[in-house]
């Protein structure tokens, strides 16, 4: 069987894996129980599949993905770090993975106070002092953020509309923006790399909301002008919000509080190793300013002292918070994700935290140079050359002139060497962009690997640029037809 | 490597690159780091001071309710092959996933009776706002129609993220049904889209037919939230012509985890995949003609569109979703409905046998709302009893101060509920 059958496929009528409880309550005719215009007519034709083919269907499907245990995955802006095994085995205890979100406050007291801890640890990470865990993902801390930011200029009577977001923005801050119902002022980029000063002085007037950014920014550098860019945004009234994406790269060495933000998200699932799962779960939870603080959505997650005269403190969800945006979604956000996470920090510390990000500078910097020198550069030449944070930005420009190969050849023939290619096409002010992120948890053989991996590429396609525009040869599949796919989408399987 | 990069030493780099005044000039005040051991039994305490399902008989649902998770669910999506890549940018080592994609789609399109699906969303309540943007993006219209009988966790983010919106909810009838006079006068020609849940959040099963046609009268879409479980005997939304079904996933394959994570879903009538959010896997065929998946109509994402996107999000629930296609694998085309009619005669032993004055007299399913006298007493003696009685609706119903609705679910036996009707035997007592 060369070609995998889907789930669906695997079909034969009368098998099955489930077998229900008994019965253990009277037999009363489903007719007798429903209105005939509510019952199904026809069955859902989900598939009939034994147990044993169902785990064979689903381990064979797993042998089709590449994933970060299985080598070097330098996902810009991605975070691919290793996912601690032990992360899994206590998210999986029962008193948390068992427990209802509606439990009793009182019967929930260690779910509580461990999501009052992960609180208290990522507003120290982020020198902002209030922490809401509720939102599920980036995005959805990114439009928590801007709702919050609509909510502190309406208690104020201000009707602003324009958010400013960098060229170099995650596409995440713009659509964001529009979901949020405001306007995107683009501001430029600078010749370091950082935001344009100037072009900001002339956007930044008294209808702005906001300003969203990340730093370190997409090209994986610092801005230090961040204090001014602070200033700016704050002297017309604006709030800062900072995309937490790159986070990684400053634990314990600068926040974002310090820095002048009033609104930061995290990507647990990046920054705090929830592992990915092949696009989520994830969980952005925000932290924020004072000023910020009355709006946060509600329920916050509180420590109250006992009141009955007994000793000791108690954890509690508050309701009772008039200002709030509300609810961003049902009841308190991923926790299992806040499980994994919080043993992450509890495992580290403080000085592991920061000697995690220090790592990743170090990796980035060191990839950077092995790429930089002649042999490669002169094909993959950085878009903005100076030190970088925990990723850097290369351009394909030169490969695409010299060598006829473009970035995605470059990324399928990667595929071949076991690696998995870096984010390409974005940042999308670099022509050709590829964005590495090594991440401090791969030593230095890996990435000595890598850019072995990219020498052979680029010298390969000295002579015969078409091993790489063909590539990759040893996937499950080659390339894919994605325009045919959108032209006339076939989303589900004909049954 | 300090060598390579050709500095002295590491902090040569932040001093260059960090101002020193955004340099945090001392250590994080976080504690030490700890042995794995020592972290491993310090998550155990916190979870041993926890009552889960497993400690208590359960009644509690009002959105999650605990299932049985089969272990090969547990098995397959803790293998690292799905557990830990990134989201399928690059199709070609990443078939195992998209397939599932585009497998989980197939199944949601079976249940909810609509042609396309896309891969996942957050969870429930945020699937029934992104629904709302959607209409908004369809019709151009701003005022949202709401039963009350929707999950009031989606009503209030549906309200949290509708910016500019108007929002009008129809009240539920005697029965603890929407209210199909009220819904229908509230819906005008500025409507954008009327939400309904099915069954509702007492348990009700909703007569969906003029719900919708009463919806539809303006051009409004109308939004069917759904329990997919309960699907595999209810007419599916889509026979009724409802637009849009989201919903929240839990209720398949997925851990209660103290509220997440789980994952919703979204599936739509054919004319509104160019703008529904989120992931869509496609079928195509790569260059030697064989059978592939791809993310498709990718022109609707943040990543390609930006600003012009149709939504923000990027990250969403795919290992999530991954359990659920495995589940429905396992339950299977007649698993689904045995375990839905078990449910459904459960529901109605349940509220037949309890005895207490119910709320929604009509039909139920998995789930149904009774008034209780002394809601305090109860729960004090149900505790001393080992007995969690269910969800206090006055928290977010007023007008059913003394409701308590009782959620059933393949794990609550004959047995249990016996249990639970003498105690409140004892209660009247």
């Amino acid at each position: 069987m060369s070609e995998t059958l889907t789930i669906f496929e695997r079909s034969r009528e009368g098998r099955r894996a489930f077998a229900p409880p008994p019965l253990d309550v009277p037999e009363v005719p489903v007719s007798d129980l429903l209105p005939e215009s509510a019952v199904r007519k026809e069955p859902a034709k989900l598939p009939e599949v034994s147990e044993p083919e169902i785990v064979r269907h689903y381990n064979a499907l797993s042998k089709k993905n590449f994933d970060l245990d299985a080598g070097f995955y330098p996902l810009g802006s991605c975070t691919m770090k290793h996912n601690p095994k032990l992360h899994e085995r206590v998210a999986a205890l029962p008193g948390f993975a068992r427990l209802h979100p509606l439990q009793d406050p009182e019967r929930a007291q260690g779910a509580l106070e461990l999501m009052w801890r992960l609180q208290g640890a990522l507003s120290e990470i982020s020198g902002l002092p209030h922490v809401s865990l509720q939102p599920s993902a980036g995005s959805h801390g990114e439009l928590a953020g801007l709702l919050l930011t609509r909510a502190y200029h309406e208690e104020r009577g201000q009707d602003r509309h324009k958010v400013l977001t960098p060229d170099t923005a995650h596409g995440t801050n713009p659509a964001t923006v529009t979901m949020a119902g405001y306007e995107v002022v683009k501001v430029g980029t600078a010749p370091d790399g950082g935001v344009d000063l100037d072009d900001l002085r002339e956007k930044a007037t008294e209808d702005v909301a906001c300003l969203m950014l990340t730093n370190p920014n997409t090209l994986g550098l610092f801005d230090r002008n961040i204090r001014e860019i602070a200033a700016i945004v704050h002297e017309v009234g604006g709030t800062l919000y900072y995309d937490g994406a790159n986070l990684n790269a400053v634990m314990g060495i600068s926040r974002p509080g310090d820095m002048g933000f009033d609104i930061v998200h995290f990507n647990l699932h990046k920054t705090f190793t929830q592992p990915h799962g092949g696009g989520g779960p994830g969980s952005g939870p925000i932290a924020v300013s004072d000023r910020i603080e009355p709006f946060l959505p509600r329920p916050q997650v509180v420590r109250r002292e006992r009141s009955n005269g007994s000793a000791g403190e108690w954890f509690d969800f508050d309701y009772d918070r008039p200002k709030s945006i509300g609810r961003l979604r049902g009841f308190h956000g991923n926790f299992g994700v806040f499980v994994r996470s919080y043993a992450y920090i509890c495992s580290l510390g403080a000085d592991g935290l920061q000697e995690a990000s220090e790592t990743a500078v170090l990796n980035a910097n060191y990839l950077k140079a092995l790429l930089g020198r002649e042999e490669i550069a002169e094909h993959l030449p950085l878009a903005f050359d100076r030190h970088c944070m925990h990723e850097f930005v290369l351009s394909g420009r030169g490969a695409k002139e010299k060598l006829g190969i473009r970035t995605t050849d470059i990324a399928k023939r990667l595929l071949d060497h076991e690696v998995h290619p870096p984010t390409v096409y974005f940042p999308l002010l670099v022509d050709e962009a590829l964005m590495i992120e090594p991440t401090e948890t791969e030593p230095k053989e890996r990435l000595d690997h890598f850019a072995d991996a990219i020498r052979s590429i680029l010298d390969e396609a000295k002579d015969d640029p078409e091993v790489a525009r063909n590539a990759p040869y040893t996937a499950p599949v080659r390339r894919l037809d994605e325009v045919g796919a959108a032209k006339r989408p076939v989303v589900r399987q004909p049954l | 490597m300090l060598d390579v990069i050709g500095v002295e030493s590491l902090d040569e780099i932040f001093r260059s690159e960090v101002p020193d005044e955004v340099r945090l000039d001392r250590p994080l005040d976080l504690p030490p780091g700890m042995s794995e051991q020592d972290v491993n039994d310090h998550l155990r305490g916190l979870a041993a001071r926890n009552t889960s399902s497993d400690d208590e008989i359960s009644f509690l649902g009002a959105g999650m309710y605990d299932h049985y998770v089969p272990a090969l669910v547990d098995s397959i999506i803790t293998r690292s092959e799905f557990l830990t890549p990134y989201t399928p940018y690059q199709p070609e080592i990443s078939q195992g996933g998209l397939q599932v994609m585009f497998e989980f789609q197939t199944a949601i399109s079976e249940l909810t009776g609509l042609p396309v699906s896309n891969a996942s969303m957050y969870e429930g309540p945020s699937s029934v706002a992104s629904a709302g943007y959607l209409a908004k993006l369809e019709t151009g219209r701003r005022k949202f129609v709401v039963s009350r009988g929707v999950h009031p966790h989606s009503r209030e983010t549906l309200r949290t993220t509708s910016v500019g919106c108007e929002i009008v909810e129809a009240p539920l009838d005697d029965a603890g049904a929407t209210d199909l006079d009220r819904l229908a006068a509230a819906v005008d020609d500025d409507t954008a889209a009327v939400f309904v849940q099915q069954p509702n959040f007492l348990g009700t099963v909703e007569d969906l037919g003029p719900l919708v046609e009463a919806g539809k009268r303006t051009g409004a879409l109308v939004v069917c939230a759904a329990d997919p479980l309960p699907l595999g005997i209810l007419e599916p939304p889509g026979s009724f012509g409802v637009d849009v079904c989201v919903g929240e996933g839990q209720s398949l394959g997925n851990r209660l985890d103290f509220g997440g994570p789980s994952f919703g879903f979204f599936a739509a009538r054919e004319s509104h995949i160019r703008k529904m959010p989120g992931r869509i896997a496609g079928e195509t065929v790569d260059a030697e003609g064989r059978r592939g998946f791809v993310l498709t109509l990718q022109t609707r994402e943040q990543h390609i569109r930006r600003e012009k996107a149709t939504h923000n999000i990027c990250t969403s629930q795919a290992l999530n979703a991954l359990a659920g296609v495995i589940y429905l694998s396992w339950l299977g085309k007649r698993g689904v409905v045995e375990l839905a009619e078990l449910m459904l005669r459960r529901t109605h032993y349940a509220r037949d046998t309890l005895g207490l004055a119910p709320i929604n007299p009509g039909p139920v399913v998995r789930e149904f709302a009774v008034r209780v006298p002394d809601l305090d007493e109860l729960f004090t003696r149900a505790r001393e009893a080992g007995i969690n009685p269910g969800y206090r609706l006055g928290r977010d119903y007023p007008e059913y101060e003394d409701g308590l609705l009782v959620a059933i679910t393949e794990r609550r036996t004959k047995a249990h509920i016996d249990r639970f009707a003498a105690l409140l035997q004892t209660v009247a007592a």
